[in-house]
């Protein structure tokens, strides 16, 4: 089974990114910002990260540069999940080393193909 | 809006007709136990008119004669899901191939004909992927027909443009930054990939193919909604517009098993069929 890390400050987006993770077989676990998603990720690193843009103590792109900077061992695949929806967003958080981007709001089918293309579902 | 005293339950006349226009139209047919959906798919419409029910729909058709609300209602009956790169490794096979027919062709112009395009994703993709293996512009570019029978879904496929949902599926996000502009809601395709598709308007069941031969035809999801004999004809339209040894595609649940000599499973592509030239018609024997 695949784990995914759902790295958001809302509980809400976390619920309903888990509900659809869980109908495609993922493993969940959950961080409400980007220095618990850092912990969790050096504990043990998940095969993949949902991960939102703003959010207090560490944003996505610090805990993106973070984890770089990090050594870990098995670098999990990203995905920006944030309702940043601009070229210069989205080209940004490419150029930092996100491998895909999901524009908020998303359904199943948005985000399973997403999954698909970093191949992980 | 609220019709006190009237429901949207249709008589059976009402959806008799109603899926006469459709097959008339389209070539589709609606079985008997998916009757349902034509309330839930023309719901919509009703509302946008003001009519209380499909009756009062079937009435207005007949009064007004014109061809327009045949076509919405046509329309709306259709499904017109799609999405980017829908079932992606068929997509990079037929690439593949293409860029094999291309270095075999000596400079003669590879010909693609995307039908049941809808709203212009699969043909879009394609026309990614060739470019990525080098065959975008220029001579070495192949020409991409793509045809759909609903104007509605062809004039969206010709202005290019997505929502965010629509941009999102299927499309890995690095073609998206290299092929679309947009900001928001509303993404557009480049102009350089869009002029790369020849769209036209087209009926499978009634019109002739586009002119020329081609060496690959994607069908896909199509067949389905027909009848055995109206795939029976179609197959054999199909054959008549692909070149001899070209690739027929179709869905992933279609298959010309059963219903055509014209084509056969290709060993070389999985998945695909090849185009088998039609068997001799008998010699009159003299004598």
């Amino acid at each position: 089974m695949k784990t995914c890390l759902v790295v958001d400050d809302s509980k809400v987006i976390r619920k309903v990114a888990r509900h659809i993770l869980e109908t495609l077989d993922f493993e969940v676990r959950e961080a409400g910002d980007g220095r618990e998603a850092l912990d969790s990720c050096l504990a043990e690193a998940p095969d993949v990260i949902l991960l939102d843009w703003n959010m207090p103590v560490m944003s996505g792109m610090d805990f993106l540069r973070a984890l770089k900077d990090s050594g870990i061992a098995r670098r999990p695949k990203v995905v920006f999940c944030t309702t940043e929806n601009g070229m210069a967003y989205i080209r940004a958080a490419i150029e930092a080393g996100a491998d895909e981007y999901v524009m908020k709001p998303f359904d199943r089918e948005t985000l399973e193909s997403k999954l698909q293309i970093v191949g992980v579902a | 809006m609220h019709f006190p005293g009237t429901t949207l339950a249709a008589s059976s006349s009402a959806m008799t007709i109603i899926s006469a226009l459709l097959e008339q139209r389209t070539g589709q047919q609606i079985a008997a136990n998916r009757a349902w959906r034509i309330e839930t798919a023309l719901k919509p419409l009703l509302r946008e008119k003001g009519l209380a029910s499909l009756d009062q729909l079937v009435a207005q058709l007949v009064v007004t004669r014109t061809g327009e609300l045949g076509d919405q209602v046509v329309d709306a009956l259709l499904n017109q899901e799609t999405s980017f790169f829908r079932d992606s490794a068929v997509l990079d096979m037929i690439a593949d191939a293409t860029k094999m027919i291309q270095a075999e062709a000596a400079g003669r112009k590879v010909r693609i004909w995307s039908s049941g395009c809808s709203t212009g994703q699969e043909p879009l993709s394609l026309a990614m992927l060739f470019d990525e293996r080098g065959m975008g512009e220029g001579a070495s570019a192949p020409e991409i027909v793509a045809t759909d029978v609903s104007p509605a879904a062809l004039a969206r496929a010709r202005a290019g443009h997505f929502s965010q949902f629509e941009i999102q599926r299927g499309l890995p996000v690095r073609r998206m930054m290299t092929w679309f502009d947009g900001n928001g809601g509303d993404w557009a395709a480049k102009p350089e990939l869009l002029r790369r598709i020849q769209f036209r308007q087209h009926n499978l069941t009634a019109d002739a193919p586009p002119p020329g031969k081609f060496d690959v035809v994607l069908c896909r999801n199509v067949m389905l909604y027909f009848s055995p004999d109206v795939r029976r004809d179609v197959f054999a339209i199909l054959a008549a517009a692909i070149r001899p040894n070209g690739l027929l595609v179709l869905g992933a649940g279609e298959t010309v098993i059963g219903l055509t000599d014209r084509f056969r499973p290709c060993d070389q592509y999985r998945g695909a069929y090849r185009a088998v030239e039609a068997a001799p018609a008998k010699r009159a024997a003299f004598g």
